[in-house]
């Protein structure tokens, strides 16, 4: 049997009522093993301004480099605690912030094994499909050896790591949907 | 051995591009640079999964979450769940969300000059069981105006949003009825390409799941992309 994916359709103005329900700004609940991180950010558009009515999904692995998913077979251990999903509304001045932990590295293609990141989507208004990129660690030694870091035009590649924040477990990372420094966002 | 099995890219025409000037929100919120080509990983074939836990009891009757009952017409919403290779997609989470008979949100930003229903809160979830099969119960949305050009108006449709197996099969969609008039007018409806692929957003009046003197019914069959057979190269 041989379907055609259904046609994605934008989320609208109003997901915020659809998707209130699992708004989680804390993936990282007691017990859960790794180096606490806040991320926060705006996200604006080709006009620079910012875009209050958008929602944020993370999905990450854990400090152990595993996913909570059963395609994730590793010896690396999950932890119960650990769901590895985030989704945050952002805000009047389309701003988001969450905690979280930082993941570990997963494996990549071959041997290769991936620099760690987040994975990010972007749904709003006026996106009539949701955006995929990814958030990876400043100063980290495995961004310059992760394969998909490398798929990016060198000049680009900022775009998709954090700047370090005030505090030293404080990250902050823009999303610039168009134009000037616009962020890399991925075919999946 | 870690190269997965990856997701097969939308056939050409069935899904929208980023950019489509009648749909006037997307002028500024659509990438300008293509888009880069991400070999999938891990990272994208695994993704949230989601248990009886994130939902409540009743999320999947939408009729039933306040003390008295909705105004509007009753309609059963069902369908399956199944990938591009016709495999039913079991435990997606699927997320629902609509405007009341009158055509209204309950969202702060809906100013729309039509009542709000003290018994309507327009928000639905629920997981498609073993063998993908899903099941709503709502009442029709109304139409309703909106600022994209002069005198435009959304046909009536209820949003979906679907977490299937991993990231890559994420989507998000709209469920329309059929012979509704306003559908050609739609800039959202029509900013899909393929006419098949739009049409297949319209659901189909469903008379065997219809329930004698109390609901009407329509179904609505979604696809979530179909994995490869052989583990993609790097
Ligand atoms: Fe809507």
């Amino acid at each position: 049997m041989s379907l055609l994916a259904t046609s994605s359709q934008t989320v609208g103005p109003y997901v915020a009522i659809g998707f209130a329900r699992l708004n989680n700004d804390n993936l990282a609940p007691a017990g859960v093993t790794g180096e606490r991180i806040t991320v926060t950010g705006c996200i604006v558009d080709g006009d620079g301004e910012p875009m209050a009515d958008a929602v944020v999904e993370i999905w990450q692995a854990n400090a152990h480099g595993r996913y909570a998913h059963p395609e994730a077979v590793s010896e690396t251990p999950l932890e119960p605690a650990f769901k590895g999903f985030g989704r945050i509304p952002t805000d009047a001045s389309g701003r988001f912030r969450f905690t979280s932990i930082k993941p570990g590295r997963v494996p990549g293609a071959g041997a290769a094994m991936q620099a760690p990141h987040l994975n990010v989507l972007i749904f709003s208004r006026g996106l009539l499909k949701h955006l995929s990129t990814r958030m990876y660690f400043p100063d980290d030694p495995a961004n310059t050896e992760d394969p998909i870091l490398q798929r990016v035009p060198a000049e680009r590649r900022q775009t998709l790591i954090a700047r370090q924040g005030t505090g030293r477990h404080e990250l902050e990372w823009n999303v610039v949907v168009q134009g000037a420094g616009e962020t890399v966002f991925f075919d999946l | 051995m870690s190269d997965v099995k990856g997701y097969r890219r939308p056939f050409w025409d069935t899904q929208p591009d980023y950019l489509y000037p009648h749909y006037r929100s997307t002028v500024k919120r659509s990438p300008s640079r293509p888009l880069v080509v991400l070999p999938q990983t891990l990272s994208e074939v695994t993704g949230p999964l989601f248990g009886y836990d994130d939902i409540g009891g009743k999320d999947d009757d939408l009729t039933r979450q306040h003390e008295g009952a909705p105004l509007g017409e009753r309609i059963v919403v069902s369908g399956r769940v199944l990938d591009e290779n016709g495999r039913p997609v079991p435990g997606a989470l699927i997320e629902m969300w609509q405007a009341n008979a009158a055509g209204r949100y309950r969202h702060v930003s809906d100013q729309h000059d039509a009542p709000l229903d003290p018994n309507f809160s327009g928000c639905g979830r629920l997981l498609t069981d073993d063998a993908g099969r899903y099941r709503f119960m709502t009442i029709k949305p109304g139409s309703y105006p909106w600022r994209n050009h002069s005198n435009a108006w959304r046909p009536a449709h209820l949003h979906f949003a679907l977490f299937g197996l991993g990231l890559a099969q994420r989507l998000v969609t709209q469920m329309y009825f059929p012979g509704d008039p306003l559908l050609p007018y739609d800039p959202m409806y029509n900013c899909i390409p393929d006419d098949k692929a739009r049409q297949r957003l319209i659901s189909v009046f469903d008379w065997e799941n219809t329930i004698p003197e109390f609901a009407l019914a329509y179904r609505f069959d979604i696809v979530l992309r179909g994995r490869d057979s052989t583990p993609m190269g790097g």
